[in-house]
């Protein structure tokens, strides 16, 4: 998959456009990532990765925040935080 | 998998508010037999089945018709769905979407817009539509729905008159500023199985349309998604339709009767609810025709023992109804099906290009090619 190996640079703002929407699922009691014909499961690192793309945040503080917050290793987060972007950037499901 | 498992709540609603339309497409997926605008459920109606739906656990709602543009009251069921927290996506000719009632429905809270095309070039499109302008009013409103800030999706049936442009189609739907396009090969039921003959494009048509198609997927990645529904006629399995009966979605349709899928009515005996007299949650868990092809118990042979049962469901039962009078049959789609000789049959026989003149969609009882 190219998807894989986009390269984004640390300063982009990553956002969810109009049309895709995070939402907690109450009957299913998990969190969705709703788009055009599309519901996709969020777990818990997606839904902190992706409560932080508001087009505010850069990538750099993006994985800064989550670093702190979970005391993990930065370099894996960095991994994580891209793979997730660079896989909803293919479906379009995350603007930069 | 033989122990009752609990129900699964629905995922999708689609509303067909209107069977109301101005074009006149020989596919639509709409019953021959259109729903009078006297009989149409009013708004209050609506936006209590929305509420009932988001409370059963649907997501997405599917706002179409018809022409659901045509209702005056299309704002204010906008509004409640997103009020209900419902992903509201509306499907859309176009016609009938003025710059007013697009800025109106963006601040309503509409999520998304699926715009239909018919065709690349102008001409040949406003033939499909039985529709002189459509093309040029659709150029317009994918200009409004893209200027208010909403996500557009193209949505292109291919058929014989525009199966060789279906490249062109993605083209356009990139130009139109879609970020998804749905280019799907025609589904005979209803009004595409009367014009089934002028609709039908041959085999080497069919794949060459597919292989561009898939060619502009790989171009294209990460610019538009691409959905693709190829031709359930070409294939070696049936397509596992609507993701197997009653276990996705519902369609509600003008008048209030909810179907597991939009052909359904097609199938003899089975008793559909209304939303005027049971509730949705109701309706999904115990309405008779809900049930009755849920799950594989209904299954026959070669379906009951084959290993894809669920994965595909035995294809789809409104295409087993119309080919093999029997809707427990395979679907005839699959090599397997001892009925697999009539979709040959179809194929076997494409009328040469313009020989075929369609049966335009439109409000009448019956038309005479169904009898």
């Amino acid at each position: 998959m190219s998807a894989e190996t986009i390269a984004i640079a640390e300063e982009v703002r990553p956002r969810l456009p109009r049309g895709v929407r995070l939402r907690h699922d109450e009957t299913r009691r998990e969190w969705t990532l709703l788009a055009p014909e599309r519901v996709l499961k969020a777990d818990r690192i997606a839904v902190e990765i992706l409560k932080r793309c508001t087009g505010e945040k850069t990538l750099r503080e993006i994985v800064d925040e989550l670093t702190a917050a979970y005391g993990a290793d930065r370099a894996r987060v960095d991994t994580d935080v891209r793979a997730l972007l660079a896989q909803l950037v293919a479906k379009r499901m995350v603007d930069l | 998998m033989n122990a009752p498992a609990k129900l699964a709540a629905p995922i999708g609603i689609l509303a067909e508010l209107t069977h109301r339309c101005p074009l006149g497409c020989p596919y639509c997926s709409n019953p021959l037999a259109l729903d009078p605008r006297v009989e149409e459920l009013d708004a209050e109606t609506w936006k209590r089945v929305f509420s009932e739906a988001a409370a059963a656990g649907v997501l997405h709602a599917h706002l179409s018709g018809g022409e659901p543009a045509s209702r005056r009251d299309l704002v204010e069921i906008v509004a409640h769905c997103a009020k209900v927290g419902l992903y509201t996506n509306l499907i859309t000719s176009g016609i009938g979407i003025t710059p007013a009632v697009m800025a109106r429905l963006s601040e309503a809270g509409l999520d998304h817009v699926q715009l239909s095309i018919q065709d690349a070039d102008p001409v040949s499109a406003d033939k499909i539509a039985g529709y002189a302008g459509g093309f040029a009013r659709k150029r317009e409103v994918a200009g409004l729905v893209t200027g208010a800030g909403l996500p557009l999706t193209v949505n292109a049936v291919i058929h014989r008159a525009n199966v060789a442009r279906a490249g062109a189609m993605v083209e356009l739907a990139i130009a139109l500023g879609a970020r998804r396009v749905e280019v799907a090969h025609t589904q005979y039921y209803g009004w595409a199985m009367v014009n089934r003959a002028a609709l039908l494009p041959s085999r080497a048509e069919a794949q060459a349309a597919i292989e561009e198609v898939e060619r502009l997927r790989k171009l294209h990645e990460g610019r538009i998604v691409i959905d693709h529904v190829i031709p359930d006629y070409h294939a070696r399995y049936p397509k596992a339709c609507m993701g197997g009966w009653a276990r996705r979605t519902l369609n509600v349709t003008p008048t209030g009767r909810v179907l597991p899928c939009h052909a359904a009515e097609t199938i003899p005996g089975l008793e559909f609810w209304n939303v005027k007299e049971h509730s949705l949650a109701e309706i999904w868990a115990s309405s008779p025709a809900f049930n009755a092809f849920r799950g594989t118990e209904w299954m026959r042979e070669p379906c009951r023992s084959c290993p894809r049962k669920e994965i595909d469901f035995g294809g789809c039962r409104c295409q087993a109804m119309a080919m093999t009078g029997d809707p427990r049959q395979a679907d005839p789609v699959c090599h397997l099906s001892p009925h697999h000789s009539a979709i040959e049959a179809a194929l076997g026989n494409p009328a040469s290009a313009g020989e075929v003149e369609y049966q335009y969609r439109r409000m009448v009882r019956v038309p005479a090619a169904a009898e």
